[in-house]
């Protein structure tokens, strides 16, 4: 298949994983994190863990929406859902993660009529279709999926159409760089950069990594050629002493992002001053809500959005996970009380998290 | 007797002229056969000499019609299909149906008619069955409950206990078909791609291997709701025993793989309604897929991997650039991704 198989290629992945082998020093330890919840995924599906030398560890960063989303925010959207006007839209990802009263999807068994959509303009045509209910889209996303959000809202504008709402929980990826980064328990010698993100704000916003951390950061596509190169790109850099943002994925990711994404999603959203991440806390200028022009379709300013608070549960280390200081299976629940069945922590539901993958891929 | 009425209504359950109507009017002239034409309260069957078979399954597929098949097909080839790999060929079959008041009759006779079409192509007689009728809002349109009662092959001898180290994972042919042509026939997900479910009955791949091979086939499953991947776990539960598959000999059309790779699904654990997983002895392993793709509608099947013996029993990929990983069983339903 086009684009896929001439990045799965034995051969090439032979070489790029060679090059691994000579470039990572024996001597020392390298611990690279990838912030993307899709090089996660990747790298345990295709297990490219088990091809790298031992001393090169691989460090599943707060890239995955659904994992950084607090619980507090999905009790909030299943509140909304309970209306019986309300149809409740959500990308597949949301399904199965659990709010401190059950899923998305376990709201739907008790008669909630929750609906996944692959994309925004899909639960606006529900909008149109459905003039006598009320459309909620349950928006999470990194930028990735925020420029679809706002191009969604402006031609929700357009077209006037009064029964849609969008609960925004988009947020930003710099801010998390930052706090992992800023979090005393953290020493980490590279970075692999995020492919989807990276394609709408381009590489120009990690610059502050490489200036202020002296840490090479290598923007990555996801398959597992483009990991592997991209791993080679860092420890090169490593051995050369240096540090910079490199754009291994340039097939797809502009050096100054996609102007035309940014400028939707700055005529739509604002800033907010904190939000909260789950495991990370709360971090000031981290997310997307929705600007006072396009409030008759922010489900914050319409609807009655209670504005839940949940504590996570205690024994859960996700935090920890999230910020790779601790791996999956170190934590106290991984496999035991938490595993993708029956998650505790957001990090065992997505298919991107990093828990999920581990228990799911590894082979120990 | 003619069924003229437009829609299903409760009374087509009740049990009176309706019913009759229903029964007479559209069952019987399409099922027809010396059993079910004679309306008594049970078919009755001559046992023939050997082992039997004995199956159930329901079908609540929705849309009701998809590229590639419908409920009715399903219902009959998902049955015989059941048979056909636990090595029995079937005798006769029973089907009820749960009709939701306000369906159209026309979508029942399309189904009925499927159904009649799919029993004729495996040789099997729907020799009873009955209709129950829900008010409406209650059922998805139609539910299909099918029971196939089958006489095993002379040669068959299938179980978990057959299984050995050193024995061959052989699958049938391409995968995912089925799962992804649902997915997308629900109209839910705004994507367009030519799928169409691979839905069709097992009985003469399954047979040809019987006749040829019969001893050295040790275990038979097809590969529905949860994919090869769950198959294969239970396989692997149920022997102790690790099994290893090669990523790459895992026949996938391209759309279908184009489809799961955009939506984030692994295709090994989308469902199939046409293919099978058969577990055969080393040395017949060969002559076993030599027989299958001389067999029309077998002409992918492939080698798949290897049983062997190991401290944990799972089920591991190996890629063609020799990374592995666990290929877990399917949790819940396939859900698209996104972000």
């Amino acid at each position: 298949m086009l684009f896929v198989d001439e990045f799965r290629n034995p051969e090439l992945i032979q070489r790029a994983v060679d090059e691994i082998h000579a470039l990572a020093d024996p001597k020392r330890e390298y611990r690279v994190m990838e912030v993307c919840g899709g090089h996660t995924h990747a790298i345990f599906r295709f297990g490219l863990k088990g091809l790298l030398p031992p001393n090169v560890e691989l460090i599943h960063g707060p890239g995955c929406p659904v994992c950084v989303l607090p619980m507090g925010r999905i009790d909030d959207g299943l509140e909304l859902a309970g209306d019986p006007n309300v149809i409740f839209t959500a990308f597949g990802d949301m399904m199965r993660v659990p709010g401190s009263k059950g899923s998305p999807l376990e709201s739907k068994a008790r008669g909630a009529d929750v609906r996944i959509v692959y994309s925004p303009l899909d639960a606006l045509k529900i909008a149109q279709q459905n003039p006598d209910r009320q459309v909620v889209f349950f928006a999470i996303g990194f930028e990735t999926t925020a420029p679809s959000t706002a191009l969604t809202l402006l031609r929700a504008r357009g077209l006037s159409v009064k029964n849609f709402a969008v609960f925004s929980n988009h947020v930003t990826i710099i801010p998390a760089i930052r706090a992992i980064l800023e979090s005393p328990d953290m020493r980490l010698d590279a970075f692999i950069g995020p492919g989807h993100v990276s394609t709408v704000i381009g590489c120009r916003p990690y610059e502050f990594i490489v200036r202020n951390y002296r840490c090479p950061i290598a923007v990555s596509g996801f398959e597992p050629l483009d990991i592997l190169q991209s791993l080679v790109m860092v420890l090169r850099q490593l051995r050369d002493g240096v540090a910079k943002v490199e754009n291994q994925y340039n097939r797809v990711v502009p050096w100054e992002g996609n102007l035309a994404a940014l400028r939707a999603m700055a005529e739509v959203f604002e800033v907010r001053p904190y939000f909260e991440w789950r495991g990370l806390g709360f971090i000031t200028q981290s997310a997307l809500r929705i600007r006072e022009a396009f409030a008759p379709w922010d489900a914050e300013q319409t609807m009655s959005v209670p504005g839940i608070c949940v504590t996570d549960p205690k024994a859960a280390q996700c935090g920890e996970v999230l910020k790779g200081v601790l791996k999956p299976h170190e934590c106290k629940l991984f496999g035991k009380e938490c595993t993708p069945e029956h998650p505790i922590g957001a990090l065992m539901v997505s298919s991107e998290g990093a828990c999920a993958a581990h228990f799911k891929y590894a082979v120990t | 007797m003619e069924f003229y009425d437009k829609r299903i209504a409760m009374a087509h359950g009740a049990g009176g002229e309706a019913t009759r109507r229903l029964v007479e009017g559209l069952f019987q002239p399409a099922f027809s056969n010396p059993q079910l034409d004679s309306l008594s309260d049970a078919a009755i069957i001559e046992p023939p000499a050997g082992r039997l078979a004995m199956t159930s399954d329901s079908f609540v597929v929705q849309p009701i019609r998809f590229p590639g098949g419908s409920i009715g097909e399903l219902a009959v080839n998902g049955t015989v299909n059941d048979l056909a790999v636990s090595g029995a060929r079937p005798l006769a079959m029973t089907a009820t149906f749960v009709l939701e008041a306000g369906l159209s009759a026309e979508a029942l006779r399309w189904e009925v008619e499927a159904m009649a079409k799919a029993a004729r192509q495996a040789g099997v007689p729907i020799v009873g069955g009955d209709t129950k009728v829900v008010e409406h809002g209650k059922a998805d349109g139609m539910y299909i409950c099918t029971t196939g009662l089958g006489l095993v092959h002379r040669n068959a001898d299938l179980g978990p206990k057959r299984v050995e180290p050193g024995d061959r994972v052989l699958l049938s042919g391409p995968i995912g078909n089925h799962g992804m042509a649902i997915m997308l026939a629900r109209a839910e997900l705004d994507i367009e791609a030519d799928i169409q479910s691979d839905t069709r009955p097992l009985l003469e791949l399954a047979g040809r291997l019987f006749d040829a091979l019969g001893p050295s086939v040790h275990w038979m499953r097809d590969a529905t709701r949860g994919g090869v991947a769950t198959v294969l776990n239970e396989l692997a539960r149920d022997t102790e025993l690790r099994i290893t598959i090669a990523e790459e000999a895992v026949p996938i059309d391209d759309c279908v793989r184009g489809a799961c790779e955009l939506l984030g699904l692994d295709p090994l654990h989308v469902a199939n309604e046409g293919q099978f997983i058969a577990i055969v002895a080393a040395e017949q392993a060969e002559a076993a897929l030599d027989v299958l793709r001389r067999t029309a509608g077998g002409e992918r099947a492939c080698l798949l991997g290897e049983i062997d013996r190991a401290t944990i029993s799972r089920v591991i990929a190996r890629s063609s650039f020799g990374g592995t990983r666990v290929v877990d069983m399917l949790i819940g339903d396939p859900l698209p991704r996104i972000c």
